[in-house]
């Protein structure tokens, strides 16, 4: 848990460093210069991917979005960006279940193929959800791992890079991190106004600690927490 | 070789919970203390309202050495491992799990220490279940009920006492054993929803009231009341209202200048001498390994870890593990039975967003022996308790009552509408002590020095299961009185593994055929060998335990001061 070591990708640039790149290549794409010159239209760049092979995250992006849809009930997972949280989690806190997504994924995108001639992320979403059904019954713990971690990354801090724009707070009317609560916040039909911050927009808290829990591969992932730790029944 | 250092009084294995309370009796009677402590301090800035760094990442602890080390389950002797969960319940830190707790602080009632002859006087012997190893405790309530008050004004407690010496105060738990004065502070003060569930219980003819919380509900010898922010149910507080021995016992012997506490020291192995007496111990510290010797050993450690170095402290004078001649380190083990669930959805929002566990309403009517069991087949039963707390992963992992699968749009649909108007019982049930209920070393998992790991051989057993349908039954009642539209109830999927409220495997008792520890909790083959936590715990109550340790830490702590010579030797 170094010190200069956090903030890097298993490559050895900086997250930083990636973001520029992945900035720079957005705005080359969105200047139009690309067209004026002649050259054929291009599809938008994806943004730099920290662990996940492009194949790989055009897959799980599309997993996610079916199990969190986009729709009139507003945003999902593809909004929040639950995909692009998990390959990140992956070059780290999540580091032990890479090799899972890595199969997982190959074999529902080799199962697309071969029953429909498609890749998943390019088939409809009922055809994507009867797929993603019979997975779940066929691979329950792959189904459980990807849900578990798509939730959390619609849901968690938006430090972490998922929740973008609050949509995943804002789906649960969940009002936000305040630090002081009154009586009257906790009365029932208060209605607190939502706060739209990170824990870490906070100045009294330590991203320095925050960036190590996210990037060092500890025993962490809780796909397989069976004892219900975590929720209220076995608290302490 | 490990680097010899210079004899200290007492040593204490583990800064946490007990070892942090028993630190401060032991200085101010003028003893020299050392204490090791395997995680670090931490501070405030370590304790940011973040769900998934806390509740999923096993966070806010820098060290993670209980991590590494969490124990192995099986159902039954020769069944196959249950899945192994990722994280300890368990932090390391100077303060220990009293960082991350939920701060529940209760008294035992004093049912809970005679379960034995309670029970056979009032409905025959007949009615203990078969193939258990409770006895009674050593002593009562009242022989513990000086150190509970000394604690709960050293510590810091909130809550509102409902018998104080014999008059009963029906504001408070009217079934609690008498207590000599009340707490030290009013307590925490109840939500929409608390106020909620406190009339549906009375609807019910139950009794309800404000439980007891380690957390101050005004300023209390420096520290300030709670902000009810809500983010303490697994990760500190940020201003230090939550009673922590790191904030609260663990300075006041600091300032004695007579406690020196060692962070990042990983004890390995307890050492005893030429007569078996301990000697000291053996710990790793940044990859060089020391010797402290000392003239009395305290272990501090959780249920497993106390276990577990006595268990792997072997010697040709204890060759199956320390205070274990005969075979008793690890037996009568017990964690709260969680052996089913109830869980209700309400019409209207309930703005549980806010608020902490320990900020809820109790019900005792159906605990310990405080109702008949003439006309039931259990003995035991449940404390019921509705808090408020909600953060928005586990509200989005939460159930969906059958009206919507895990995913897609109807989910999604489903959780939009619902995220707040869920809620999950919290139900702390009787547990015994079996025969077959208990725990050893594991022959195959070890942790990274290649020790290892504790391995649980427990199920929960006919009674336990008695007392969960009771009290899912009686919880059911409670929600559909406060208006619930759909009640949940889970049955047949407990597994009694890793818990965090977890007891026995070095149970106190005067007999020391079938106790590890004494009526004080040293040792009945080691005289200066003592053990504190829930480890010595023969009953488990219905309640959390924490308080219960931390008054038994400090009765361990100031018998020794009172009986140095013979102890120390």
């Amino acid at each position: 848990m170094g010190k200069s070591s956090d903030d890097k990708t298993p490559k050895g640039h900086s997250r930083r460093d990636m973001f520029k790149l992945a900035g720079a290549a957005s705005a080359l794409a969105g200047s139009g210069i690309a067209q004026a010159q002649g050259a054929p239209p291009v599809a938008a760049p994806r943004e730099a991917l920290e662990t996940l092979t492009a194949a790989e995250a055009e897959i799980l992006e599309a997993f996610c979005a079916r199990l969190i849809p986009s729709d009139a009930n507003g945003p999902g997972a593809r909004e929040a960006r639950a995909a692009h949280y998990i390959d990140r989690a992956l070059g780290g806190a999540l580091a032990s279940a890479r090799e899972a997504y890595r199969s997982g994924l190959m074999s529902l995108d080799a199962q697309a193929r071969a029953s429909q001639g498609a890749p998943f992320s390019a088939l409809g979403a009922q055809i994507q959800d009867a797929m993603l059904t019979e997975i779940e019954k066929t691979d329950p713990g792959f189904f459980s791992m990807v849900r578990q971690h798509t939730l959390q990354g619609t849901f968690c801090d938006p430090y972490y890079g998922g929740n973008a724009g609050f949509v995943g707070w804002d789906l649960l009317s969940y009002p936000g991190i305040r630090m002081a609560v009154s009586e009257q916040d906790e009365a029932m039909n208060a209605n607190p106004a939502p706060v739209r911050k990170s824990a870490y927009d906070f100045p009294m808290f330590d991203r320095h600690s925050a960036g190590i829990a996210d990037r060092i591969s500890a025993p962490m992932d809780q796909a397989h927490m069976p004892f219900g730790m975590g929720d209220t029944k076995n608290g302490h | 070789m490990a680097i010899e250092l210079k004899k200290t009084d007492v040593l204490i294995i583990g800064m946490g919970a007990t070892g942090g309370v028993a630190a401060l009796p032991l200085t101010q009677a003028g003893l020299e203390v050392i204490g090791l402590e395997a995680g670090t301090w931490l501070s405030p800035s370590d304790f940011a309202p973040d769900e998934l760094r806390n509740n999923y990442r096993g966070w806010p602890q820098l060290v993670q050495k209980a991590n590494h080390e969490v124990p192995t389950h099986r159902r039954r002797d020769g069944a196959p491992y249950s899945p192994r969960p990722s994280v300890h319940p368990m932090m390391n830190a100077v303060g220990g799990t009293t960082i991350h707790y939920w701060a529940q602080s209760w008294r035992l009632n004093p049912w809970d220490f005679k379960v034995v002859s309670a029970t056979t006087a009032r409905y025959g012997a007949s009615r203990i279940p078969s193939g258990s190893t409770v006895e009674d405790w050593p002593f009562g309530l009242e022989e513990l009920e000086p150190y509970y008050d000394k604690v709960e004004y050293e510590v810091g407690i909130s809550g509102q006492a409902g018998n104080v010496a014999g008059k009963l105060d029906e504001r408070g738990n009217v079934f609690e054993g008498a207590r000599a004065r009340e707490y030290p502070m009013p307590p925490l003060h109840g939500t929409g929803f608390t106020a909620m569930m406190a009339d549906a219980a009375k609807a019910i003819g139950a009794h309800p009231f404000p439980g007891p919380a380690a957390i101050n509900s005004r300023n209390y010898e420096g520290r300030p009341g709670c902000m009810y922010h809500g983010w303490c149910d697994r990760g500190g507080c940020p201003v230090n209202a939550k009673s922590a021995t790191s904030v609260t016992t663990i300075p006041k012997a600091l300032a004695t200048k007579r406690l020196k506490i060692v962070t990042r020291a990983q004890v390995t192995r307890i050492e005893v001498d030429a007569k078996g007496r301990a000697s000291g111990v053996t710990y790793l510290r940044d990859g060089k390994s020391y010797f402290q010797p000392a003239h009395v050993v305290l272990m501090g450690c959780f249920t497993y870890e106390n276990v577990r170095l006595l268990l792997l402290s072997k010697s040709k004078m204890f060759p199956d593990g320390l205070s274990n001649a005969h075979g008793q380190v690890g037996r009568h083990y017990m964690t709260h039975n969680s052996y089913g669930s109830v869980s209700a959805l309400f019409p209207e929002n309930l703005n549980n967003w806010y608020g902490l566990p320990a900020q809820g309403i109790a019900v005792d009517n159906w605990a310990d022996d405080n109702f008949d069991h003439s006309g039931l087949d259990f003995i035991g039963g449940v404390n019921l308790w509705a808090m408020n707390a909600r953060r928005p992963i586990a509200a989005a992992s939460s159930e969906t009552f059958g009206m919507a699968k895990g995913w897609g749009a109807d989910w999604k649909a489903f959780i939009r509408q619902n995220a707040d108007r869920i809620h999950h019982a919290y139900m702390q049930k009787t547990t015994l002590p079996y025969e077959v209920n208990y725990l050893d070393l594991d022959p195959v998992v070890k942790d990274p020095l290649g020790d290892p790991v504790i391995r649980i051989t427990a199920d929960y057993q006919e009674n336990e299961k008695r007392v969960t349908r009771f009290a899912q039954e009686k919880m059911a009642a409670w929600y559909k009185a406060a208006g619930a539209v759909a009640v949940r109830m889970t049955g047949n999927d407990g597994v009694m593994g890793i818990g965090a409220h977890a007891y026995g495997g070095t149970r106190m008792g005067d007999n020391a055929q079938t106790n590890v520890a004494d009526r004080w909790g040293f040792s009945h083959e080691v005289p200066n060998l003592g053990v504190m936590g829930a480890s010595l715990m023969g009953t488990s109550g219905s309640r959390n335990p924490t308080l219960t340790v931390q008054a038994l830490a400090w009765r361990t702590a100031q018998h020794l001061t009172e009986n140095w010579k013979e102890r120390a030797g």
